[in-house]
């Protein structure tokens, strides 16, 4: 079938996907597969460190992926701890070498990027290591690396340029620090670190850096884990704490200044209380600027495409088919407006907009009930509401939240983090006393988290949940056997 | 519920109400010693208890333990507690440690050589985290006024018990309902000569202070495997000997998935043998002889231990229930349940391993035995469901599941009316630890027809129980396919696997599926 508009022009694609990561590479592969001739640009534009990539997108190269390696190599550092108290005899003498984890996980990156570009190959779908540009409704300039231009043009578009760290635009950020961008790939220890921010990135960051032995201070303006539910956040927060990371709060960034060069170097920060006069200085050999990501949609030409933007943060507003306010451009994953900044989501957005464009299918991507996991050091998954936003929307009387905490049973043996790992569901009185928050701090959170997601979608109800039985001994179980009310104290 | 209403129930409710009208609420009015005595302190028993004392009810609690043919005793809480659930995960717990010191190395870790395991640690901190699982039953107790007595208990007639202690005092108690759940115990291959003698079984393994050392498991139930699995793990020579099929009554091909894994982990397998003899070297060695079923030629080989891990009996040999009219299952020996827990005598119950028909695991007991209690309080009649209970196996691969396994589905349904899915997927923890992550696998059963409702998932993996509680939570709300499909996956994570599940055994197509 021909749609209105396109039988007068004959374009090189029907659709060009300008980006590739996990969004921008779903969608393309889906619309491969139902037959079309699609492209799609991938391009990164080095860091002001000079650091770059392959295909595959923030998650692949720069985030869920290197992060969650990195986590795990930290969680051993525990589990050798551990394994002492299990009867396994080893030399105290035990040390991390950064070098062996960093290049360990970026040849696995290299594996993936290399599996990304034989799967589009194989899928016939035609990709460009270039930076595309808008110049036309219909038309985009590819500049690759070398500068030379191409022209091409498609009947539909999908933008997926995704996001990147943002600076402080303070003296010092961009010529000294580093971003999340440049850690994975650093090819030296960081050594002592600042971590500024508190966003899950941050955290994250700070959690696996202090995990493998390293001196962490997070420097926080106000407070964790902004948008998560809040005592949740406070005690994964805690949980760091007590294991030696150092939380500066209330306190901003003034300037960064180079004491020495080297790799690492020595690095002066200056910051100053957001409530008193009081100014902090401390050095660092590496600070890692952690406070928020930018959308990529400013240099990409959507002025001649009429793409309309949000210039507060450059995200793309959309309707509930991720179009835009131009009939035949679309947009996933992290540049949109008001939706999860997620791999899965993206994917799933991806996919399902191919096939509503390809295939006839209706389905729209469903952003509710959108479980996800915060990797700190102690674990937090979590879906549907914060309790904040649940009191906010139903109202503390119509709401029961059943809580509890718990010690998972392997970490008794070596007796640590007792009365830390907590679990806590929000039910809606007013509708079957449906579930609509599950919070769990704890090992293994995003596997635990998964299926009650799952239960999430199906509608499930704090009386399902009761009469459902527990796999002993797991830590998921307790959500079983839920009993004490917040309210009852 | 539908259930609650056939027939049959009405009339056992109806009898359970006549029951309960001859009851005040303020406790037994004087007519008996206590209006619940429960025979058993394990998962069952004492969940009961509790949960019938805080309803307001007198509560006795009777345990005892008859030591082991080694000699092993232990505290109160039962099987799970004390030679079952805790303990094995602990020591599986060792196991898995033990791989994360090798693959730390590859993460970065410098770990001087050598490595090297010591039981009588591991031993130890189990032992005395089991202890204190002990105490803290007794204060529970204590707290909720039940009353507690470590005494054997057997039966007198419908309201009586006979309590026996280890000293020999002896005593009579009286109760208006008895609850009957004194669990099993392992049996003994006891046509095997020297099987007792110089044999041990999971009431041992536990509670030895000295390694274990090369070991002969006999059995191939999950307690086989698991303990073989942990052993194994430990550093530990393992030998796992099945005398027909793996792990009978789950899914068959996720039980090959597990022993494959177990192969290669370093477990050693002697398929289709069965012992003949053990016997005791001079040097302190066992020596058992077996015979290969296949060929019919018999083996031998040295050992430091031998376990026993060929199923378990119920304890119900010296309770004298037959005489009070207590039915047993002809073949298991069990004591023959209604489905709300009460036996041939209308005011005595039975619930865990004891009872016919029961899933043999804590969580099950534990739930029937709470509402059990708020039953018999009054309070409800809501029946336990035991359907869709969800386990898993912690064998060093290990295997999660919910529902019917695939062969199940095939006889229920036929074949043609189910759809299953699957997909072979590689844990992100194996990716830079170069581990074969050849059997670790996904599975999902739905019926072919309508909504594609799902009636079995099974997982072979990290953390297979904490993946699959939840999925097991979305099987009792009705899960299908496409609910299944249109859940999003945390990312990245083994559980989101399942939410991406895609390629049919029908269709025939190579189900490895890449991760990101």
């Amino acid at each position: 079938q021909q749609l209105l508009g396109d039988k007068s022009e004959v374009y090189d694609y029907d659709l060009i996907v300008i980006g590739g990561g996990s969004g921008g590479l779903a969608c393309s592969k889906e619309a491969a597969n139902l037959g079309k001739k699609v492209m799609v640009l991938d391009y990164v534009v080095p860091t002001p460190k000079g650091t770059t990539w392959g295909l595959g997108g923030t998650c692949v190269n720069v985030g869920c992926i290197p992060k969650k390696l990195m986590h795990q190599t930290a969680l051993m550092g525990t589990a050798l701890q551990d394994a002492r108290k299990f009867g396994w005899e080893f030399s105290e003498q035990v040390s991390h070498n950064w070098e062996t984890m960093k290049t360990a996980v970026n040849n696995y990156i290299g594996s993936l990027n290399w599996g990304y570009r034989v799967s589009l190959r194989d899928k016939n779908v035609n990709y460009v290591n270039s930076y595309a540009e808008f110049v036309e409704p219909h038309k985009i300039k590819a500049t690759n690396r070398r500068g030379k231009e191409t022209f091409h043009t498609a009947a539909k578009f999908v933008l997926a340029t995704g996001e990147r760290p943002r600076y402080l635009g303070i003296p010092g950020d961009k010529e000294y620090c580093i971003t999340s961008d440049d850690l994975f790939s650093l090819p030296y220890c960081p050594g002592k670190t600042l971590v500024i921010g508190a966003s899950y990135v941050a955290l994250e960051c700070g959690g696996f850096l202090a995990g493998l032995g390293l001196d962490v201070t997070i420097m926080v303006r106000s407070i964790l884990l902004r948008g998560f539910d809040q005592d949740m956040a406070n005690r994964a927060g805690d949980h760091m704490e007590t294991h030696g990371v150092k939380f500066l709060r209330k306190f901003v960034p003034v300037k960064v200044e180079e004491l020495e060069a080297g790799t690492p170097g020595r690095l002066k920060v200056t910051a100053k209380s957001t409530e008193t006069d009081e100014i902090f200085e401390g050095e660092y050999n590496t600070v890692l600027i952690a406070v928020g990501r930018d959308a990529c949609t400013e240099k990409i030409g959507l002025d001649q495409a009429g793409v309309k933007v949000n210039p507060k943060n450059g995200k793309i507003p959309v309707n509930d088919e991720e179009q835009t306010n131009i009939p035949h451009i679309y947009a996933i994953g992290d540049i949109l407006e008001g939706k999860w900044e997620l791999t899965p989501v993206a994917i799933q957005a991806g996919k399902l907009l191919a096939r509503r464009l390809y295939a006839g299918a209706s389905l729209k991507c469903d952003y509710v009930n959108v479980p996800t996991t915060v990797f700190t050091p102690l674990e937090y998954g979590s879906c549907g509401h914060p309790e904040e936003r649940a009191v906010e929307l139903y109202g503390q009387e119509n709401l029961e939240v059943y809580h509890s905490l718990f010690w998972p049973l392997e970490y008794t043996v070596p007796n640590r983090d007792n009365n830390r790992c907590y679990a806590k569901i929000i039910c809606n009185k007013l509708d079957d006393n449906r579930v609509i928050g599950f919070h769990y701090l704890g090992p293994n959170a995003g596997e635990v988290t998964q299926g009650f997601g799952a239960a999430m979608k199906c509608g499930v109800t704090k009386e399902q949940l009761d009469n459902t039985i527990g796999i002993h001994p797991t830590c998921a179980e307790i959500f079983t056997t839920m009993e004490v009310t917040k309210r009852s104290g | 519920m539908a259930a609650l209403y056939s027939r049959s129930r009405l009339k056992l409710l109806l009898r359970s109400a006549l029951h309960l009208s001859n009851r005040t609420l303020t406790g037994s009015g004087g007519k008996f010693d206590y209006d619940l005595l429960v025979i058993g302190g394990g998962s069952g028993g004492l969940a009961c208890s509790k949960e019938a004392a805080q309803l307001g009810q007198k509560v006795a609690v009777l345990d005892y333990v008859e030591p082991s043919v080694r000699g092993t005793k232990w505290g109160l809480g039962g099987t799970c507690v004390n030679v079952g659930c805790i303990p094995k995960k602990l020591m599986h717990q060792a196991a898995l440690l033990g791989s994360a010191v090798k693959d730390a190395q590859k993460y970065g870790w410098q770990i001087p050589q050598p490595v090297s395991h010591d039981w009588a640690t591991l031993a130890e901190s189990v032992q005395n985290y089991v202890k204190s699982l002990n105490w803290g039953h007794r204060v529970q107790l204590q707290d909720r006024k039940v009353k507690y007595m470590n005494m054997k208990g057997s039966l007198v007639d419908d309201h009586t018990v006979r309590c026996l202690s280890s000293r020999g005092k002896e005593m009579t108690v009286t109760a208006r309902n008895i609850l009957i759940a004194t669990g099993g115990r392992p049996k003994y291959p006891t046509h095997v000569p020297g099987a007792l003698e110089f044999g041990i079984s999971s009431d041992d393994l536990f509670w030895l202070k000295e390694t274990p050392g090369k070991t002969l498991v006999v059995g191939a139930s999950y307690v086989g495997l698991e303990c073989a699995g942990f052993l194994t793990g430990i550093g530990l020579e393992a030998t796992v000997m099945v005398r027909s099929i793996a792990l009978r009554g789950f899914d068959q091909q996720m039980s090959r998935l597990v022993t494959d894994y177990m192969q290669g982990y370093g477990t050693r397998f002697c398929w289709d043998c069965v012992p003949k003899k053990v016997e005791k070297l001079p040097s302190g060695l066992l020596q058992v002889t077996w015979t290969d079923s296949r060929t019919g030629q018999d083996h031998q080989d040295t050992f430091n231990s031998v376990l026993w891990a060929v199923g378990r009996a119920p304890e119900t040999g010296t309770l004298n229930l037959q005489q009070v009219g207590v039915e047993l299952d002809g073949d298991t020996r069990k004591v023959m349940v209604a489905d709300d827990e009460r036996t041939s005598v209308p005011n005595i119950y039975a619930i865990g391993d004891i009872a016919q028909g029961r899933p043999e695991l804590t969580p099950t007991a534990i739930h029937a035995g709470k509402l059990l209690a708020r039953r018999l309080a009054g309070l409800s009649s809501q029946l336990m469901d035991y359907s869709n209970v969800p386990t898993t196996v912690f064998t060093p691969l290990e295997y999660g599941c919910v529902g019917l396994s695939e062969e199940e589905a095939e006889r229920r349904y036929g074949k043609d009316k189910i759809e299953v899915y699957h997909a072979f997927y590689k844990p992100l923890e194996f990716t830079v630890a170069e581990r074969d992550s050849s059997q670790c696998y996904i599975k999902v059963v739905c019926e072919r027809d309508g909504d594609q409702k799902v009636v079995g998932l099974h997982f072979t993996g990290l953390n297979a129980g904490e993946v699959t509680q939840g999925f097991a939570l979305s099987l009792r709300c009705g899960l299908s396919y496409a609910q299944l499909r249109d859940s999003v996956g945390i990312h990245p994570t083994c559980a989101e696997e399942l939410t991406k599940i895609y390629i049919t055994k029908r269709s025939g197509l190579d189900a490895t599926v890449t991760g990101c």
